[in-house]
């Protein structure tokens, strides 16, 4: 099916909306492969959006603006290290892990303190009050707000220069699939990451506090579960999460960071979280991992400028037909 | 908090109350006549606000002072839409500014030479009720597969609706994105020399026809509220599910909230793509909607007069006080955070009352004004569902 297929709406003849059904076989592994390496991404930051779901029943608004504090971390480890924007410089394999390593950490660990401290200012004194959900929301869309609005009075409107540590280059050709060390690399850390998560929730001691305060938050306390600390726990690695993510945006995407460059993305990844099942952590991963997807074949199908609108169409999609989304919302379930 | 709340009211039997309570009590005491006789002063007041342009009104140098008593008026007329949905019914709408954009829209649509329509010459009277209808049917539109959802989801579906308005703006080819559309109309009429009334750089007409749309408004919803409609929405605001097993049919009510804050949303926007002059996409994104949330929390959201103030607080003082646009927003999201902990009814809040009649009949029967509580599920009433 090669057929430029064209979906005229308007009766004048101008096409409103490209529909290039070719042009999506000709590239559907390639999109494919593309789509699981910004699947995985946006996976990362579900897992932040589901985690603390699972345990407040809360959606943190503001988990846009802990990735992109983590992106400016790692954005400024890179210009630290003496990355300058422009061509990939070519440098010894060691050493660059070291590096980006090195802004994985910086990330991260931005990243899950802006967490920290997000939940102490703004959700902490809320949950002392009592406070309906609604005025939960309210109050992240103001941090989220104010973050961002920080960023940009610092930064201004225009992307930082994009630094790429990574050139991409293409190491498997599979059937004529390009498969390039990035897309490896990304991909195959955060399947490692979501595993790792996975396995502390289900299996450590502090994983089944999780489990408990978002099960029964009062009984668990009764049980000895410091539920605050939980709490803090939840924020922490769901940021920290973020900022993994943010590395990997930074070497990936080559747009730069933006002041308000985490808004689509924590849209996109908030979708992701529901499309799997939001409190559901493999929800998150199959829910990131299909948007990715989706997304890129709709960006392929209808023309880029489309590509948010698909994204918006599968949530609102999902909510409406399955709020509980594919793997159902399970962080709160009993699991032995 | 709640527990302030019981001993507040409590403490209005007994013996000095809070300021703001006396002065509720006292204007409630006062018969309809002698309420609309003092309001009437007020009304004056406010249309003579363009005229005052001296020194602790003013914002000029720096603003045009009538511009910035216009932007104030329409935001104020935004709030008052949202506060129908967000206000009255309880319903996060993230999206608002979607309707704000279909409205302007049309009127650039139906007016503007750019337009794809053959002869795009309508009179604005036409395009008023031809926008707000629109608008509304959008409302339906959005409204009827969104509102089935609660709380939080239904605030990110309806931002989800709210950018894909403004996507499609961007992308769909006869909307003109990014170059917009030039010469929107505006109302007709002319002065006695033939210049028309309503142009671009003078606020002062802009100002009075939003200022009386404002009223005109204000009673409409006043009415509404006082009626079966009224008494629905504040029923699911508090409590959905028990509204539903009292036989309020929630969804239906929801759908009403929603095409009337919808309706409202898209006469502004046809108030403001008429003052500019021109429209296109830069307008319409998720920092504007927070706005306008921004200014019915901040007032006090399902207070109407609180809103208003809201509108006033932030559109008008950032222009007085020559704020730089990019600290707004800053300020505002700070702003909503201590707002939201310190004080998250806003600056007036709603107010739990006896409804028209009985209002009447309680003063009758006891002699003084009746209790006013200032509890509500949008504020704080214990009952918060969080760990």
């Amino acid at each position: 099916m090669t057929s430029h297929l064209a979906l005229t709406l308007a009766q004048s003849g101008s096409q409103w909306i490209d529909f290039n059904v070719g042009l999506l076989a000709e590239r559907f592994w390639a999109n494919t492969v593309d789509g699981l390496a910004y699947g995985s991404i946006y996976a990362l930051v579900a897992l932040g959006y589901t985690l603390v779901y699972g345990v407040l029943r809360l959606i943190n608004f503001a988990h846009s603006e802990v990735f992109v504090v983590g992106a400016f971390g790692a954005y400024f480890t890179f210009v630290g290290l003496g990355y300058k924007p422009g061509p990939t410089l070519a440098s010894g394999l060691g050493p660059l892990i070291a590096n980006l390593v090195l802004a994985g950490a910086v990330a991260m660990i931005a990243a899950g303190l802006i967490a920290l401290l997000l939940e102490r200012v703004a959700y902490r004194p809320l949950r002392r009050r009592n406070a309906p959900r609604l005025v939960f929301l309210i109050t992240a869309i103001g941090a989220s707000f104010a973050i961002q609005q920080g960023f940009y009075l610092w930064r201004g409107a225009n992307p930082e220069p994009a630094i790429r540590l990574v050139r991409p280059e293409a190491v498997f050709d599979i059937a004529g699939t390009r498969i390039t060390n990035i897309q490896i690399v990304v991909f195959v850390a955060s399947v490692v990451l979501l595993i790792v998560a996975d396995r502390f929730v289900g299996q450590t001691r502090l994983g089944r506090g999780i489990r408990a305060v978002a099960q029964d938050p009062d009984t668990a306390a009764l049980m000895g579960v410091n539920k605050e600390r939980v709490i803090m726990l939840t924020f922490v690695i769901g940021g920290a999460l973020a900022g993994a993510a943010a590395l990997f945006y930074v070497m990936m995407i080559p747009q730069g960071v933006l002041y308000n460059g985490g808004f689509l993305l924590g849209i996109k990844a908030f979708t992701a979280a529901v499309l799997g099942g939001i409190g559901n952590l493999r929800g998150a991963l199959l829910g990131g991992l299909l948007l990715g997807v989706v997304e890129n074949y709709g960006q392929t199908l209808f023309g880029g400028e489309w590509r948010d609108v698909v994204a918006f169409v599968l949530l609102i999609g999902i909510l409406m037909v399955r709020p509980t989304g594919i793997l159902g919302e399970s962080l709160g379930r009993a699991r032995v | 908090m709640s527990a302030e709340v019981t001993t507040r009211t409590q403490a209005s039997e007994g013996t000095r109350q809070p300021f703001g309570q006396r002065v509720r009590d006292w204007w409630n005491s006062r018969s309809r006549l002698e309420q609309w006789l003092m309001i009437i002063p007020v009304v004056v007041l406010v249309y003579l606000l363009p005229v005052m342009n001296f020194f602790p009104l003013s914002t000029e140098p720096w603003t045009d002072y009538e511009l910035a008593l216009f932007n104030a008026a329409r935001l104020g007329l935004i709030a008052l839409g949202l506060n129908v949905v967000l206000g009255q019914a309880g319903l996060l709408d993230l999206g608002y500014v979607g309707f704000f954009a279909v409205g302007a829209y049309v009127a650039a649509i139906m007016t503007s030479r750019d337009s794809f329509l053959t002869d795009p010459r309508y009179s604005w009277v036409v395009v008023v009720p031809v926008a707000i209808a629109i608008t509304m049917v959008s409302g339906v539109v959005i409204g009827t597969p969104t509102l089935r959802l609660r709380g939080d989801y239904l605030a990110i579906v309806t931002l989800g609706f709210g950018e894909m308005v403004r996507l499609l703006a961007d992308n769909l080819e006869p909307l003109r994105g990014n170059r917009g559309f030039q010469d929107v109309g505006g109302p007709p009429g002319t002065y006695a020399n033939g210049s028309p009334i309503f142009t671009q750089g003078d606020g002062k007409p802009w100002y009075w026809l939003t200022v009386t749309f404002i009223i005109v408004i204000l009673l409409l919803i006043g009415n509404l509220e006082r009626s079966r409609v009224g008494r629905a929405w504040v029923a699911i605001r508090e409590d959905e599910d028990v509204a539903e097993i009292m036989g309020v049919p929630t969804f239906r009510f929801k759908v009403w909230a929603f095409v009337i804050g919808a309706g409202i949303g898209g006469l502004s926007g046809v108030l403001y793509a008429g003052q500019v002059g021109f429209v296109n996409n830069q307008r319409f994104d998720v920092v504007t909607s927070i706005l306008f949330v921004a200014a019915v929390v901040l007032g006090g959201s399902g207070n109407k007069l609180g809103v208003l103030l809201g509108a006033l607080v932030i559109s008008y003082l950032p222009d007085r006080f020559q704020l730089a646009p990019e600290y707004r927003f800053l300020i505002f999201g700070i702003a909503l955070i201590v707002l939201m902990i310190f004080r998250p009814q806003g600056l007036l809040g709603a107010r739990q009352r006896l409804l028209a009649r009985g209002r009447q009949a309680y003063q009758r029967l006891v002699g003084k004004p009746e209790p006013v509580a200032t509890e509500s599920a949008l504020i704080d009433s214990g009952k918060g569902t969080n760990a």
